[in-house]
């Protein structure tokens, strides 16, 4: 039927993927004011038990194909549009991750059609979709809409909580057909993480440095503060990928999510990016030279100020407290 | 190996950065452009790959404030040509940008057929698509993203490239070429080249020009941008002033009395 919701399903190594359900939670506040169905999309090989999951949705329209074995982000955006096309759906929710990245955009393009990136929230106001969008790394927020249909929303990690967009009850499965060519780009093999010294997702306390800590041997300064307080040093991207600190200390989208009691954030902006695989900490510390840095808006605890000072006085004091 | 590298200018978000008296947009007036991060990454990797491979390194960049420098520091860098491509309006949004982009790819000679076509992943400004997947769809090629590596075989005309995915995982994939590619990380941080060069390069190599579809060609953007604002602080982090002593005091307080210390 034409109009309605839709939350592209995201599997992921024979997962469906935690973001999925924060899309369907998302969907389904959208739908039921809109007065829609909420339809789940899941392209897959082999998987159709997966779609039992998926019942915060009215319907799971399950595609499968030997060509979406592995998620493709050119062969999911041609399988999407053949269904759009058939169906013509008024939205279309796709995650913002690594393994979906590119899918909104192409399928955006190959439709003609509208695509919003970067939403945070999506809300209906006089019967039209208004996206709430974080743009420039977190230091602006926009609302965007969109001429034309079907709007296709690339949506951040965290809009809602995954918990939300579970359901016990099971969800009416259809079979759709699409019809796929074989995938251009073929996925080899999966290359797992080195396993690091330690595992940071298991750590209590976690002193994070970004970019403002501006050289390697200020990477000490945290270390130092990391071990004190028994916990271990992480980053950001650019502190890994200047070579500072190991892949396996990565906080974020492309690194690990973390939840530890503390984390301290040295130099670090808050991007979209890095906060995402934070957020959930106990207890939030930033410290950053800019007053305007979003790192602020996730914090507990703020400081305006050089992290190279404010580090090894931490550190000292910690020090004595403990005795 | 004939490699295309697109770039493109970001307004740096460590100034700080105002909304448009409109509420609509950006004030360009107080803005300062860089090179978007992960573009600067898309072109080191070009040019380890011409290192590796022998070939050209050509470099086309939407015209923007202070894009010059970057085309010459490009240039001083060991890219082989240079063109900017004018006729782009403020404000212009990342599929228009594309829509420029491809046709001047397409129009130009010499700059297409390439074995490789890079850019950066993702830009902070890029609200209505992405690059990288907006090429590839109108060139009609195949396209990988989030790439942190790339091998190439030319009498194969194939590449095998490493895209990151969550927690650490990789994967490798195989694309025919020619092959669209979002760089998120090159293999090594981007090169550093001292001013002196990027001088040399400004006095001995021109940057090409090449015209572009205006804002109306495209047509306009399907994502209309209503309003833009700073964000509200939400969670409000409670601020610590005072000497750093003082803030590690009042911190470590707070560690105790949330049991984490
Ligand atoms: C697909 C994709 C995946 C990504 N995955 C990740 C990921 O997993 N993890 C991740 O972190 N990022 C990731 N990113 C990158 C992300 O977008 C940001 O670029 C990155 O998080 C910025 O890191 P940063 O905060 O260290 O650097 P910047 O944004 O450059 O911030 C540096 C900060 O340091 C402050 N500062 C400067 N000097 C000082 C000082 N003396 N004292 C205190 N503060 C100072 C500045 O005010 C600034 O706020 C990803 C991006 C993409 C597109
Ligand atoms: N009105 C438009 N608004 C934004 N992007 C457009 C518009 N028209 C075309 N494009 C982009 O230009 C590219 C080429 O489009 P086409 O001319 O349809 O091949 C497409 O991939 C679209 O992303």
């Amino acid at each position: 039927m034409a109009g309605n919701i839709w939350v592209v399903a995201e599997q992921w190594r024979g997962e469906i993927s935690e973001v999925s359900f924060e899309l369907l939670a998302l969907g389904r506040e959208v739908a039921d004011q809109l007065g829609v169905p909420l339809e789940a999309v899941l392209m897959a090989e082999g998987r159709k038990e997966s779609a039992g999951a998926l019942g915060k949705a009215d319907v799971v329209l399950y595609a499968d194909h030997s060509s979406l074995a592995e998620p493709i982000p050119d062969v999911c955006a041609e399988a999407l549009v053949q269904l759009a096309q058939e169906r013509r759906p008024r939205a279309i929710l796709v995650a913002l991750t690594n393994v979906s990245m590119g899918i909104g955009t192409l399928a955006a393009a190959k439709l003609s059609a509208p695509g919003i990136n970067f939403c945070t929230d999506l809300k209906v106001a006089d019967g039209r979709i208004e996206a709430q969008c974080v743009l420039y790394g977190g230091k602006m927020e926009a609302t965007v809409t969109a001429h034309g249909e079907p709007a296709i929303l690339g949506i951040w990690p965290g809009a809602r909580s995954p918990e939300k967009g579970r359901a016990t009850q099971a969800p009416a499965v259809e079979d759709v057909t699409v019809t796929l060519p074989e995938p251009r780009v073929r996925l080899k093999r999966y290359l797992e993480p080195e396993a690091g010294d330690i595992d940071i997702s298991q750590q209590d306390a976690l002193v994070a440095v970004g970019r403002g800590i501006q050289s390697k041997d200020n990477v000490a300064l945290a270390e130092e503060l990391a071990e004190t307080l028994g916990g271990a040093i992480c980053g950001s991207r650019p502190v890994i990928d200047q070579g500072w600190l190991p892949l396996s200390r990565q906080v974020g989208k492309s690194g690990l999510s973390v939840k530890p009691r503390l984390y301290v954030a040295a130099g670090v902006s808050g991007a979209p990016e890095h906060v995402e695989g934070m957020k959930n900490a106990s207890l939030i510390v930033a410290i950053n030279s800019d007053p305007q840095a979003p790192i602020f808006n996730v914090a507990h605890y703020g400081i305006v100020g050089d992290a190279m000072d404010v580090l090894p006085a931490l550190t000292e004091a910690v020090r004595a407290r403990k005795g | 190996m004939k490699i295309l590298v697109l770039l493109k200018m970001v307004p740096d978000v460590v100034e700080e950065l105002e909304v448009a008296p409109d509420g609509k947009g950006l004030d360009l007036e107080f803005l300062r452009m860089i090179l978007s991060e992960p573009d600067d990454h898309a072109l080191e990797e070009a040019l380890i790959l011409k290192e590796r491979y022998g070939g050209s390194v050509t470099v086309a960049a939407l015209d923007a404030p202070d894009v010059d420098d970057v085309l010459y520091t490009a240039l001083a860098k060991g890219a082989d040509r240079v063109v900017k491509v004018a006729d782009i309006e403020p404000g212009t949004t990342t599929r228009m940008a594309a829509a420029a982009l491809s046709g001047v790819l397409r129009e130009s000679t010499g700059l297409l057929p390439a074995d490789l076509i890079l850019t950066g992943s993702q830009a902070i400004d890029d609200l209505d698509g992405l690059i990288a997947p907006l090429l590839a769809h109108s060139l009609e090629l195949p396209y990988v993203g989030i790439v942190t590596q790339v091998r190439a075989d030319e009498a194969a005309k194939t590449a095998t490239v490493i895209k990151e995915y969550p927690g650490g995982v990789r994967g490798e994939f195989e694309t025919p070429l020619p092959v669209v590619l979002g760089i998120q990380s090159a293999e090594k941080p981007p090169r550093y080249v001292p001013v002196a060069k990027v001088r040399a390069a400004m006095k001995s190599q021109p940057i090409e020009t090449a015209g572009a579809l205006t804002a109306a060609d495209a047509g306009g953007p399907l994502a209309e941008l209503v309003a833009m604002n700073k964000p509200m602080v939400t969670g409000a982090a409670e601020m610590i002033e005072g000497s750093p002593e003082d803030i590690a005091g009042r911190l470590c307080g707070i560690f105790a009395e949330r049991g984490v210390l």
